[in-house]
């Protein structure tokens, strides 16, 4: 008996790819579309949908046998709702200024349908450590799509990576900006994060064609 | 498992003491983190202030506030004096910039209530610099800024922020291509305070003309804009029986 079983580890592999919440289940679109301008805000707000969803999960694993079926919707709101206000008042105490930048998409994160997907599908009916596990790769299967949108947002609408000039000085003209590379402000607004998306979708769908629903 | 989880007494049961755990859960988590929140406000404030005179670490485009550690210093460097302003006297305060805007302006509904006006005199390479807070309301919630003046009554440098504007649009005004138009404009127009309006379509949309005391609206954002030059409007108003004597 290994730490991790073939079963435990898949349920932390499949989310990545084959069964991605956002390019798969096409959950979260809304928080993926909103904050992946940075790709720094686009990692913090990855790692708290993590701590949530796994934190929730767990929970609600563990109290699964208590919970009362007519109010189980009501009992992970209230799961999920504390976890957020812990997260936001953290980042409120020890990174103020990001936790400004992300404003209102951290309290978003419980409108998040994976999380209430999660805790719906899967944590009610298994125990705590697979809950747990399940909800690390689905929030780590949402942290790769942020990350990549993020990732092209930046470098091609603001020229940066973190924060940090890669391309040179759109200003001062330096850089591949000397030979009359312009920043694309469209890649900023929400409307290309969403063509951005479908790329990803479509590159994922043509590769593994057993996703492609038929009518 | 025997019990009934499916009983109506079961669910009230848990419901109360699910809400029981959760909320001392988050008082305790609360409590214990208000110190450094409060901190961070104190230390936002002192930054912001410092923006408004150009003390910041600007580059191309974004806002850069001075470094965290740099702040109590810096502040306590370029800031000279802190007033208390009543009418057309000035009381010195140094601890005026820990004055609430939002707890004065609810208690100034009180008619017997003097409302305490603070100021900010910086100084920098020889200028001075007569910062003063505003606050009014946006589309959603509360906007706020720092107006930075000169002797002569012309903006040197705003900053504003707010608790809820709409992102992309309303929240566009902490954004340095709306920031940056305010300064150089007059809050005078022949020497009767104006105050500067938030305009749509005054043809002139990088704001050259500095003396209409008008900078370009940010389109998709009416109502935001609105609530600015409302604030302005009616908070440096407060100022002006002190600031017209700085002149002289």
């Amino acid at each position: 008996m290994g730490f991790l079983t073939k079963k435990d580890l898949k349920l932390i592999t499949d989310p990545l790819a084959d069964n991605n919440p956002i390019t798969v289940q096409v959950l979260g679109i809304c928080s993926a579309l909103a904050i992946t301008a940075q790709l720094k805000a686009a990692i913090v707000m990855a790692f708290s949908v993590m701590f949530v969803l796994a934190m929730g999960n767990v929970v609600i694993s563990l109290m699964r046998n208590i919970i009362p079926p007519k109010i189980r919707i009501i009992a992970q709101l209230v799961i999920a709702a504390a976890l957020v206000i812990i997260v936001d008042q953290v980042l409120k105490a020890y990174s103020y200024q990001l936790s400004k930048q992300l404003s209102v998409f951290v309290g978003l994160i419980i409108t998040n349908c994976i999380i209430m997907g999660r805790f719906e599908a899967f944590a009610l009916a298994n125990t705590p450590w697979k809950s747990f596990l399940d909800g690390i790769g689905n929030a780590a299967g949402y942290g790769i799509i942020l990350v990549i949108v993020a990732f092209f947002r930046e470098l091609l609408g603001s020229g940066s990576l973190f924060g940090i000039k890669v391309l040179g000085d759109s200003i001062k003209k330096t850089g591949i900006y000397a030979y009359g590379y312009e920043n694309n402000g469209f890649m900023l607004l929400a409307p290309m994060a969403l063509i951005t998306l479908g790329i990803i979708i479509w590159i994922q769908r043509s590769k593994n064609t057993s996703l492609i629903e038929e009518n | 498992m025997s019990r009934n989880t499916e009983s109506n007494t079961y669910t009230v049961l848990f419901a109360a003491a699910m809400v029981l755990v959760v909320g001392s859960l988050l008082a305790f988590v609360a409590e214990s983190l208000k110190g450094k929140i409060a901190e961070n406000k104190r230390i936002e404030k002192q930054q912001n202030i410092l923006y408004a005179m150009g003390v910041n670490d600007n580059e191309e485009g974004s806002v850069n506030f001075i470094p965290k550690n740099e702040v109590d210093k810096d502040f306590s460097k370029y800031i000279v004096k802190q007033y208390v302003i009543d009418g057309t006297t000035a009381k010195e305060n140094d601890k005026a910039y820990l004055i609430d805007i939002k707890k004065e302006a609810e208690k100034a509904k009180n008619p017997s209530y003097t409302r305490r006006l603070p100021l900010f005199v910086g100084e920098k390479n020889n200028k001075f610099y007569y910062i003063v807070p505003v606050r009014g309301k946006g589309l959603w919630d509360a906007i706020w800024g720092y107006v930075a003046l000169d002797k002569d009554l012309v903006i040197q440098g705003v900053y504003f922020d707010h608790a809820g504007e709409t992102p992309g649009l309303g929240a566009n005004i902490k954004e340095r291509f709306f920031m940056d138009e305010f300064t150089g404009e007059h809050i005078l127009k022949d020497g009767v305070f104006e105050g500067v309006t938030v305009f749509k379509g005054n043809a002139d949309p990088k704001s050259l003309d500095k003396t209409d005391c008008q900078v370009d609206a940010i389109a998709g954002a009416t109502i935001t804009g609105n609530g600015v030059t409302a604030m302005l409007k009616k908070d440096l108003d407060m100022y002006m029986p002190y600031l017209k004597t700085l002149k002289q």
